[in-house]
């Protein structure tokens, strides 16, 4: 039954999406791309929630694996998208283009 | 302290807002900054409250996230921007990597699965580990490490087909009996196609198409997340890897569309191996003019307006703060200075932007090139920095050119084009390039750097 909710969730957050980014400047297409890369860092939730103290051996290893990868992605991600987007100098205090 | 299931999930529906919020405020550039700080604080928040779930192990999450926080900020802050790219790609291939194992760890732990969360599983495995080598391989080929022409082999497309139907039929078997010794090696089965698939169906695409790869292997990498929210019936994961899967696809599109192809054909042409001599035989007539600096300090100098096309060339020399210094000289001496950016000039789309952005360039001098077309003839010199394809007259006036139909900047418009180029080498795409015989042009050799920096000197010491 959770499985129709989490699917319901899954069809209107793709809409979002699609919606969200469908009028980006070329600028930020840089930015914006390694933005959401650091988005789907995500993962580590889930990593996180699978190292249990009722894992052992070889799944404490997977999981262990699994939080090393998503942390360089979410830590990486976002500082790597700061940097570049501290760079962008704000001169005509630029509205939404 | 500690929370329980229903109340970390609470606390999720606030990351998703944040998460949507921060998205909105990346696509613009005034608030991009504070919309990434708006994502990572919801990324935060779901990581501090995932901790206080009950019966985690502390000690390896430690380590994990030390190691992992580690080399992220490490690679973050010592990569040059030039190289900004490559390491997208590496940040994203180990967000695929993630999924996979996380999704594995998963099935390790508990192989009796429900029919849908074994579907989410093999889903989960294939789209990451698809992602993991596909970026790999985009980054040897943007590092240079292996081949960026495409590779093309024979029977390529019969081979992936191959693949997808060894990944569909383990799935299937998967799917039949996880639980047994021959579900759990049908998991690696699917774990190890999925991982020659991202190699096999990435290895094809040209170097000048990998933009829009890496913007569909984020996409995949966040489908792949997506999926692993299903396997552990995560509501974060979902949204999160949703959001990031539907945009990375509207931002591929944005790219295709910017290059007149579409995503069929990057993903399958291998673009730009066989035409090499179909553009040698038509294109490029007439007789090279090269220019000293002397030459081009002349030209610059009488000219009103000027406008710069950077290419990945720029990035290459690592030149563009000495674009910016001469381009404040240019100002100094009364000329109109603009830095005309193709949206796929460079090896990631807004590449050029970002990296001017680094040189201090303020972005209501970059123009984009539907702004800077329509007024070509009104600009007395445009200074083509390495860059190649995106000035490519044959995409306007060569019907049987690869490239024909895609958007350039067009340069060979202007009153006079000085290009800068290292030596007549033909571009990513492989094509030749009329535009360096034209009447109106002057090649001006060497290395984009030293050259700029030869200008400059001629600037000061001609004032």
């Amino acid at each position: 039954m959770t499985a129709v909710y989490s699917i319901f969730i899954f069809v209107l957050t793709i809409f979002l999406g699609f919606e969200l980014i469908s009028k980006v400047p070329s600028t930020l297409h840089t930015p914006l791309m390694s933005g959401t890369n650091a988005i789907h860092g995500i993962t580590l939730i889930g990593a996180l929630a699978a190292t249990q103290t009722s894992y052992h051996g070889f799944n404490i290893l997977l999981s262990t694996l699994a939080v090393i990868f998503a942390t360089i992605n979410v830590v990486g991600g976002y500082a790597v998208t700061d940097r570049m987007l501290s760079m962008f100098k704000k001169k005509d205090k630029g509205g939404p283009v | 302290m500690t929370l329980s299931p229903i109340g970390i999930n609470y606390v999720y529906v606030v990351c998703a807002a944040l998460f949507v919020l921060g998205l909105k405020m990346l696509s613009s550039p005034a608030t991009a900054r504070r919309g990434n700080m708006v994502s990572a604080l919801g990324m935060l928040i779901a990581i501090v409250a995932t901790l206080l779930a009950q019966g985690l192990d502390y000690r390896w999450i430690l380590i994990g996230m030390l190691i992992g926080g580690l080399i992220g900020t490490a690679g973050a802050y010592f990569v040059k921007m030039t190289a900004m790219p490559e390491m997208v790609a590496l940040f994203n291939g180990s967000g695929g990597l993630a999924s996979l194992l996380l999704s594995w760890s998963e099935y390790h732990h508990n192989p009796t699965m429900a029919p849908f969360t074994t579907l989410a599983t093999a889903l989960s495995v294939f789209i990451g580990g698809m992602a993991f080598t596909g970026s790999m391989v985009a980054f040897g080929k943007l590092a240079g490490k292996i081949s960026q022409q495409a590779v093309i082999f024979k029977g390529q497309h019969l081979i992936n087909g191959a693949i997808l139907l060894a990944a569909i039929s383990a799935a299937g078997l998967f799917y039949l009996k996880p639980d047994s010794l021959f579900g759990y090696m049908s998991f690696v089965v699917i774990a190890l196609v999925a991982l020659g698939f991202g190699v096999t169906s990435i290895i094809p695409v040209g170097g000048a198409d990998i933009p829009v790869v890496i913007s569909l292997l984020n996409s995949y990498t966040g489908l792949a997340a997506c999926a692993a929210g299903f396997v552990i019936s995560n509501n974060i994961l979902i949204v999160a890897g949703a959001l990031v899967g539907a945009s990375g696809i509207i931002l591929t599109r944005l790219m295709c569309k910017a290059m007149n192809r579409s995503l069929i054909n990057v993903l399958f042409s291998g673009f730009g191996t066989t035409t090499i001599s179909a553009g040698n035989t038509s294109g490029a007539q007439g007789e090279i003019k090269p220019a000293s600096a002397e030459d081009v300090y002349y030209i610059l100098e009488a000219a009103g307006s000027v406008a710069f096309v950077p290419g990945y060339g720029m990035a290459v020399a690592q030149a563009q703060h000495v674009v910016k210094e001469l381009g404040d000289l240019l100002e100094a001496n009364g000329t109109e200075v603009v830095y005309a950016i193709h949206p796929v000039a460079g090896r990631m789309p807004g590449h050029m932007n970002v990296l001017l952005a680094e040189a201090n360039v303020p972005y209501d001098q970059l123009v984009e090139m539907d702004d800077i077309n329509p007024r070509m003839e009104t600009i007395d010199a445009c200074v083509v920095i390495g860059a190649n394809d995106v000035v490519n007259p044959a995409a306007v006036n060569e019907t049987n050119s690869p490239i024909y139909g895609m958007p350039i900047i067009e340069t060979y418009r202007a009153k006079t084009v000085i290009v800068l180029k290292r030596s007549m080498h033909a571009g990513f795409a492989g094509i030749d390039n009329a535009l360096f015989y034209g009447e109106n042009t002057r090649m001006y050799f060497g290395d984009a750097k030293s050259s700029l920096q030869a200008l400059v000197a001629e600037f000061k010491s001609g004032n």
